[in-house]
C-alpha cells in the first residue's frame, strides 16, 4: 500500500506490505535502526518512538496505519555531534550500559517529560485532581515501561531528572 | 612464566600522569547509543540487500521429526528457501575438531531428525523480505514422533549424582562438628530456572566476500565463535572474519553462538546474497541457555558467642540431557567464613530441558541467596547482629586452602556500608516497623567473587596525526571495555583521550578471551598495557636514536609520555612531530598478558556489602526496594562511572532474583511457562528506589600489573539475599523458595497476624 | 503476520458494512492485542479495518454522566478532567494497567475486547479451548498460577486481563456499538463478556461484525471510589486480582473469565454485613484448580483494603 509518513521531519512515501510494522518499515525499509526490537510485543520499550508527539511502542502499529502521520525516531533528536539534552544527561549519568534500550529510552523520556507539562497523572499521583510534580517516584512509575536488563535504571533517573531541569 | 613479582615494578598507570585512570569518563562509545548509531549484528550495512531468515522452533522437548512439509511455505511469494533436517545443506557432524587448535567444535544446524529440547530450531525460511519469511514460517508443517522425556528437576532429585570429575570438598569432619555445635541451623532453599533476557535477542548478518564468510554477530567470546562456524562449515579458521562490535547484553548467555550465525552463514553461500537472522524473544527463551534451578541445603553449627564450628552447603542442580554444565552454587562458600569443620559439594541431574549455562555470577547468584540468609537466621537464633556475627567468622587465611587472601576488605565493607547506610536504625525485631501501608525492614549480606586473569593479546599503534589505536579482539557487551582501553591507552601513552581509537570485537585483531566471568578488564586491560608500554619503548627508542629530535641521545628509560609530549626532563617534542618525522607510517607494537604461575598461591577475590530496605505490603505480599546500597572492594578502579553502572546493575540482577524472576517447567511438556516479557518478570523502574555503589580504595597488586578486579558479577552476588533478609526484618516471614512473590509472603503474613 | 488486506475506515456506518460484506475481516484501533496476536499466529484475520481515526474519540458529558468514545485512547480517558474528578476509580485502573506507551496507543474498545493472557494460549504448541476448541485446556492441570477463581469451567480457567473494565463495572457503565445492519445498540457492560461455559473461545456476546462506539458512564454513584491491584512487580505488569469500588458497588478484575461485578458482596453488605462477611459471601463459590489457591485469599484481602480505601475516599 502507497504510504507517505513524515520520519523526522522528511516526508516518505513506500509501497508496504501492510504486515510491515512501523518498527520494521523504520528500520528495514528506511535503514533507521536506531528503534530497537528488544520482544516486537509492546512488553519492553525498546522501539519506543514519538508518532505525532506521543511515544508508542512501534512494534505493535501497523506502518500503513500512519499515513499521514509525523513520526520522530532517536535519530530526529541529535547526532554524536549534535546531541540533544537528554542524550546528553544519559551519557554524562551513564544511563546506559549495552546501549539497546537507550534509544527506547530517551525517546521515552523525552515524550513524558511533555506528558508530565501536559498535566497527565500516572499511577503514583496520589491526587488526581492537583497539578502534577515530577517526583523520583513518578519519573520511575512513568519510566516503567522501558526495560533496561543491564539494569541502569538509577542512572537513568538521574539523567532524566537533569534534563528535565 | 612470569610472576606477580613482575607486576610490582611502576608503570604509567600506578603513576597515572595523564589523570584519566580511574576517572568517571563518559563510556567511549556512549556518542553512537544514545543517538542509535550503533549498528547492532541485524543492523550492520552488508555490501548488497539482505534477504531475511526466520527460524522455527520444535514443540517436543524430545523425540523425531517424522514428517515435513515444506512445500506450501515454499509456494510464497519471496520465499527463497525453506530447510529442515531433510534439505539443509551438509556441515561437519556435531563436536568435529578438525584444526586441533579450535577453541570451539562445530555446531552444525538442522543436523538430523532428532529433537533435544523444546524449542531446538528444525526448520528456516529465508524471504527477501521480513514479513514473507514470518508468513510462510506460519506454513511450514512439521509431524513428531515424541519420545518420554524427564524435565521434571524436584521430581528428579534422587537421581542426582556428583558431577563429572568432581566429589565433594570436606574439611575437618563436618558431622562432628555440626553435632557438637551448640547452635544449630539446618534449612534448604530453592532457586529458579533464570533466563538472560539480553535486551538484544540474538542475531547474525552473514555475507560471503569470494571464499570468506564475514558474519556480524552477538557473541561475547570472539574466537570461539569464529572457530566453531569454521569448524561447522568446514573451512579454514582465516576464511571466517567474525565481527561483534555492539552487543545488546550478555550476560554469559552469548557465551556461545546458536543457530541463527550457522544458518545465516550457510544461506548467505546458498543465496549468493546477504543474508540476516535474529531470535525473536521467545523464541530466545528456549533456543538459547538458561541458569539451572538450584536446591540448596545449609547446614551451619556455632558455639553460643556465634563462632562457626560447622558449615555446609550442598547443592542439587541440572544441565541437559547432552550437556556437561554445573552450576557452581556451593564454591564461594569455601571461601567466604572461618569454620574448622567444612562440607561443600554439588549434585547434577541431567534432564530434557534446553541448555543449561551460566548466567550472571553463575555459582555465586545463586549461592549467596541461602547462605547469606542462613547466616542471618543464625544470627537471630544467637541474638547476634548479622554483621557482628560475620565478623566474628572472619578468616584470617582462606579457611579452606589456608592461602593468604591477596587483599580482603569485607569488614570495611560491611563497617562502612553501616555507616553510610544507617544500619543501626533497624530493629532486630521483625515486624515492627510501619510507613503507611508499608512494613519496613532492612537487611544486609556479603558479597564475593573471585577474581580471574586469562591471556590475551592486544596491540597499539600511532599515526602521523598522533592518534593511538587500540586494537584487540575483545568485546564490549555493556562492561565498558571500549573506555577502559581508551583510559589505559591514554594513560600509558600521555594522549588526551580524544586522541585514542578502539577496535575491538573482530576475529582479525589480536586474541582476547571476551566478556564473562568478571575477567575482561583485568584481561584486556593488562594486555592493553603491555603493548602500550612496547610502543611507549619503540617511540622512546626512535627519539632518542634520532639526531633531529631534542631528546637525541638520552636515555631510553628517562624519556616520559605526557599531555601528547614525549620528553626527557626539560627536553621533549610533540609525538605528532615525532611520528611524522622518524615513522611517517606510523610506529605499532604488540603486547600481551599471562597469567603469573604464583598468583595461585594467593586466594584471591572481590568482596563487597549489600544494604537494603524494603517495603511489605501486609495486604497483598507485595515487595518493593526503597532503599539499597552497595560497598565493594574490587582492586584499583579503572572508570568510577562505568564500574558504579556495572555494580549497580548487578544490585538490580539481586533484587529481580529475590523478588521477582524465575521460569517454571511445565513438566508435561518439558517447555517453560513464561516465553515472554509480559509473564517473565524482570524489574523495572517502579520496583526501586534510590540505589547506589560505593567502591573503596583499593590496589591489588597480585592480580595483575595494573592492580584491577573485576566488578561485573560482584554486584549480583550477594544482592538477592540482603532483600529477602530485608523481607524477614519487615514482615517476619522466612520464604527459602525464590522468587519471593505475593503468593509465597501470603501464607506467612496471615499467620504473623497481618 | 499471514497476509491480509488493510483499509481505513471514512466513517462508523462504512467500518460495520465492510465488516459485514469481508469475510475474516476485523476492526483495528490501537492493535496494542491484535497485533500481538497477530504475530504469533494466534489471530489470523484477512482483512483490516482501521477504525482508529473515526471520529469516536470523544469524552463529553451525556445525561449527567459521561460518554467516552470507543476510539478515545487509554491516555486520554486517565488524564481527562471530569474522569479525574468524578470518576477516579477509572483513571486509577487504567494507570495501573500496562504501560505510558501501550496506553498512549490502546482504545476503550480494544481494551474491553483485548483477550487473556493465560500462557497455554499464547503457547500455539498447548493444548487451548480457548484458541483451537476442542484440543483441552492447558492450564487445568498445568501451571495455573494466575488462573480464575470464579465463574471458570472444566473447558476453560483464564481470566480477562483488563483493569478498565474492573473499575467500568463497578460503575456500571453501558456499552454503544453499532451492528453490521447500522442499528445502534445500548445495554449495560456487565452484559458484555461472557463465562466460558463450553466455549471459551466465543468471549463477548456481540454480534460478529459489530462496532464497540462508545462507553457510557451513568453519573458517579454517592460514596468513595478505589482501585486496587496485585502484580508481581510494580509497574507494566498484568494483575494477580484487582478490586474497583464506586459507592456501594464493587468488581473483581483478573479472577474470572469477564471482569467480575460482585453483587453478592454488594447485597450483604446491604444487608449490614462486616466486609469480611460480604466478601466471603461471594468467594464461597470460589474454585481453584491448585497453584492459584491464593487468589482467593489475596482478593477477599484486596476487597477489604479497596473498600476501606473508598470509605477513607468518601470521607
Amino acid at each position: 500500500m502507497r504510504t507517505t509518513i513524515t520520519v523526522n521531519g522528511e516526508a516518505r512515501t513506500h509501497d508496504l506490505d501492510p504486515r510491515t510494522t512501523l518498527l520494521d518499515y523504520l528500520r528495514e525499509t528506511l535503514r533507521l535502526t536506531g528503534a530497537k526490537k528488544g520482544c516486537d510485543h509492546g512488553q519492553c520499550g525498546a522501539c519506543t518512538v514519538l508518532v505525532n508527539g506521543l511515544r508508542i511502542n512501534a512494534c505493535l502499529s501497523l506502518a500503513v496505519a500512519h499515513d499521514g502521520d509525523e513520526v520522530v525516531s532517536i535519530e530526529g533528536l541529535g547526532t554524536p555531534d549534535a546531541l540533544h539534552p537528554m542524550q546528553q544527561a544519559f551519557l554524562k549519568h551513564d544511563a546506559l550500559q549495552c546501549g539497546y534500550c537507550t534509544p527506547g529510552q530517551i525517546c521515552s523520556a523525552v515524550a513524558m517529560l511533555e506528558e508530565v507539562a501536559a498535566g497527565w497523572p500516572s499511577q503514583e499521583t496520589a491526587d488526581l485532581t492537583a497539578p502534577v510534580l515530577l517526583t523520583p517516584d513518578e519519573l520511575r512509575e512513568r519510566m516503567s515501561g522501558n526495560i533496561c536488563r543491564c539494569s541502569a535504571y538509577p542512572q537513568i533517573v538521574a539523567a532524566i531528572a537533569e534534563a528535565a531541569g | 612464566m612470569s610472576s606477580v613479582r613482575d607486576w610490582e615494578a611502576s608503570n604509567p598507570i600506578k603513576e597515572g600522569r595523564q589523570g584519566v585512570f580511574g576517572k568517571p569518563v563518559d563510556r567511549y562509545e556512549g556518542p553512537l547509543k544514545v543517538t542509535g548509531a550503533a549498528p547492532y549484528a541485524y543492523e550492520v550495512e552488508p555490501p548488497s540487500p539482505a534477504a531475511y531468515g526466520v527460524m522455527i522452533g520444535a514443540e517436543i522437548a524430545c523425540g523425531r521429526i517424522v514428517a515435513a512439509d515444506i512445500a506450501e511455505a515454499q509456494a510464497q511469494p519471496g520465499v527463497r528457501l525453506v530447510w529442515t533436517h531433510a534439505n539443509a545443506p551438509a556441515q561437519a557432524p556435531k563436536g568435529t575438531r578438525k584444526h586441533p587448535r579450535s577453541t570451539s567444535p562445530s555446531r552444525p544446524a538442522l543436523e538430523d531428525n532428532r529433537v533435544a529440547y523444546f524449542g531446538q530450531p528444525v526448520a528456516f525460511v529465508v524471504a527477501d523480505t521480513l514479513e514473507q519469511a514470518v508468513g510462510a514460517s506460519h506454513l511450514v508443517r512439521l509431524s513428531y514422533a515424541e519420545e518420554p522425556q524427564n524435565s521434571d528437576f524436584h521430581a528428579s532429585l534422587a537421581e542426582a549424582v556428583d558431577p563429572p570429575g568432581e566429589e565433594d570438598v570436606e574439611i575437618g569432619d563436618f558431622d562432628a562438628g555440626l553435632a557438637a555445635s551448640a547452635v544449630k541451623l539446618d534449612e534448604t532453599w530453592t532457586t529458579p530456572i533464570q533466563n538472560h533476557v539480553q535486551m538484544e535477542p540474538c542475531a547474525t548478518t552473514a555475507w560471503w566476500d569470494g571464499e570468506t564468510c564475514v558474519v556480524h554477530t552477538s557473541v561475547q567470546m570472539v574466537k570461539p565463535a569464529q572457530h566453531g562456524l569454521a569448524e561447522t562449515l568446514g573451512i579454514d579458521r582465516d576464511a571466517v572474519r567474525l565481527l561483534t562490535r555492539y552487543i545488546g547484553g550478555g550476560f554469559g548467555g552469548k557465551g556461545q553462538t546458536y543457530d541463527d550465525l550457522t544458518l545465516a552463514a550457510l544461506a548467505a553461500r546458498e543465496l549468493r546474497q546477504p543474508v540476516k537472522v535474529a531470535f525473536t524473544r521467545r523464541q530466545m527463551m528456549h533456543g538459547t541457555i538458561h541458569r539451572p534451578a538450584t536446591v540448596q541445603r545449609v547446614r551451619l553449627g556455632a558455639d553460643r558467642d556465634g563462632r562457626l564450628n560447622a558449615m555446609s552447603i550442598v547443592t542439587w542442580t541440572h544441565c541437559h540431557r547432552d550437556g556437561q554444565f554445573t552450576e557452581h552454587a556451593s564454591n564461594f562458600a569455601r571461601s567466604l567464613y572461618a569454620a574448622p569443620n567444612r562440607l561443600t559439594g554439588h549434585r547434577l541431574v541431567k534432564l530434557d530441558l534446553p541448555g543449561a549455562g551460566p548466567m550472571r555470577a553463575p555459582g555465586e547468584a545463586s549461592g549467596t541467596l541461602s547462605l547469606e540468609c542462613a547466616m542471618d537466621e543464625l544470627a537471630e537464633q544467637l541474638g547476634l547482629d548479622p554483621i557482628e556475627l560475620r565478623i566474628r567468622n572472619e578468616p584470617e587465611a582462606d579457611p579452606e586452602t589456608g592461602k593468604p587472601f591477596s587483599m580482603r576488605q569485607l569488614v570495611r565493607c560491611m563497617t562502612e556500608g553501616a555507616q553510610q547506610f544507617g544500619w543501626d536504625r533497624r530493629n532486630p525485631k521483625p515486624g515492627q516497623v510501619r510507613d503507611g501501608r508499608w512494613l519496613v525492614g532492612l537487611g544486609m549480606a556479603a558479597a564475593i567473587r573471585g577474581n580471574f586473569l586469562l591471556p590475551a593479546k592486544c596491540s597499539f599503534s600511532v599515526d602521523v596525526d598522533g592518534i593511538v589505536t587500540v586494537r584487540q579482539g575483545m568485546t564490549d557487551i555493556g562492561t565498558g571495555t571500549y573506555t577502559v582501553l581508551a583510559q589505559i591507552a591514554a594513560e600509558t601513552l600521555g594522549v588526551p583521550l580524544e586522541k585514542v581509537r578502539v577496535e575491538i570485537g573482530d576475529s582479525e585483531l589480536p586474541p582476547a578471551p571476551g566478556s564473562g566471568g568478571q575477567f575482561g578488564a583485568a584481561t584486556a586491560g593488562s594486555a592493553a598495557l603491555d603493548a602500550g608500554m612496547n610502543l611507549r619503548k619503540a617511540l622512546a627508542e626512535l627519539a632518542v636514536n634520532d639526531p633531529a629530535s631534542p631528546l637525541h641521545g638520552a636515555a631510553v628509560e628517562a624519556v616520559a609520555f605526557h599531555d601528547g609530549l614525549i620528553a626527557v626532563e626539560n627536553r621533549s617534542e610533540t609525538l605528532v612531530d615525532l611520528v611524522r618525522r622518524s615513522a611517517p607510517q606510523g610506529l605499532a607494537a604488540e603486547g600481551e598478558i599471562r597469567p603469573a604461575a604464583d598468583a595461585r598461591n594467593w586466594s584471591q577475590h572481590t568482596y563487597g556489602a549489600h544494604f537494603c530496605e524494603v517495603g511489605v505490603d501486609p495486604v497483598t505480599g507485595e515487595t518493593r526496594v526503597r532503599r539499597m546500597l552497595g560497598v565493594f572492594a574490587a582492586g584499583r578502579i579503572v572508570n568510577a562511572k562505568t564500574a558504579r553502572s556495572q555494580l549497580t546493575g548487578g544490585m538490580i540482577w539481586g533484587v529481580a532474583s529475590a523478588i521477582h524472576e524465575g521460569n517454571a517447567v511445565d513438566a508435561r511438556y518439558g517447555s517453560l511457562i513464561n516465553q515472554d516479557l509480559a509473564q517473565y518478570m524482570v524489574t523495572v523502574q517502579a520496583d526501586l528506589g534510590e540505589l547506589d555503589a560505593v567502591m573503596l580504595d583499593e590496589v591489588d597488586d597480585k592480580a595483575n600489573p595494573l592492580g584491577i578486579k573485576g566488578v561485573g558479577e560482584l554486584g549480583n552476588s550477594g544482592a538477592g539475599a540482603a532483600v529477602a533478609n530485608a523481607i524477614y526484618n519487615a514482615c517476619g516471614v522466612r520464604v527459602r523458595d525464590y522468587p519471593i512473590t505475593p503468593d509465597k509472603l501470603l501464607p506467612g503474613l496471615i499467620r504473623a497476624g497481618f | 503476520m499471514r497476509p491480509f488486506t488493510y483499509e481505513r475506515a471514512a466513517s462508523a456506518d462504512e467500518a460495520v458494512k465492510a465488516a459485514a460484506a469481508t469475510p475474516g475481516a476485523r476492526f483495528i484501533a490501537g492493535g496494542t492485542n491484535l497485533l500481538d496476536l497477530m504475530k504469533l499466529d494466534i489471530e489470523r484475520p484477512q482483512h483490516l479495518i482501521d477504525v482508529a481515526r473515526l471520529p469516536l474519540g470523544a469524552i463529553e458529558p451525556a445525561g449527567g454522566g459521561l460518554r467516552i468514545g470507543g476510539m478515545a485512547t487509554n491516555s486520554q480517558v486517565a488524564a481527562d478532567p471530569q474522569v479525574r474528578r468524578r470518576y477516579p476509580v477509572l483513571a486509577q485502573a487504567i494507570l495501573s494497567g500496562g504501560s505510558p506507551q501501550l496506553r498512549n496507543k490502546a482504545s476503550v474498545a480494544g481494551n474491553l475486547l483485548q483477550r487473556t493472557r493465560c500462557a497455554y494460549f499464547y503457547d500455539t504448541s498447548k493444548p487451548c479451548n480457548k484458541r483451537a476448541p476442542g484440543s483441552g485446556c492447558g492450564a487445568l492441570e498445568g501451571l495455573n498460577r494466575n488462573a480464575a477463581i470464579l465463574g471458570q469451567s472444566h473447558a476453560c480457567i483464564a481470566t480477562h486481563p483488563s483493569d478498565m473494565a474492573v473499575a467500568l463495572v463497578a460503575l456500571e457503565a453501558e456499552v454503544e456499538t453499532l451492528t453490521p445492519s447500522g442499528e445502534a445498540r445500548r445495554f449495560p457492560l456487565a452484559e458484555l463478556h461472557r463465562l466460558p461455559g463450553e466455549t471459551p473461545h466465543v468471549e463477548t456476546h456481540l454480534i460478529p461484525g459489530e462496532l464497540i462506539t462508545a462507553v457510557v458512564l451513568p453519573p458517579p454513584p454517592a460514596g468513595g471510589q478505589a482501585y486496587r491491584k496485585a502484580r508481581d512487580r510494580a509497574s507494566y505488569a498484568g494483575g494477580l486480582a484487582s478490586v474497583a469500588v464506586a459507592g456501594a458497588r464493587l468488581a473483581l478484575g483478573m479472577v474470572a473469565h469477564k471482569p467480575w461485578r460482585a453483587t453478592q458482596v454488594e447485597q450483604a453488605l446491604a444487608a449490614g454485613a462486616t466486609p469480611a462477611e460480604a466478601i466471603g459471601e461471594e468467594l464461597k463459590d470460589a474454585a481453584t484448580a491448585g497453584r492459584n489457591d491464593f487468589k482467593v485469599t489475596l482478593t477477599a484481602r484486596l476487597a477489604m483494603a479497596a473498600l476501606a480505601q473508598a470509605e477513607g475516599d468518601a470521607a
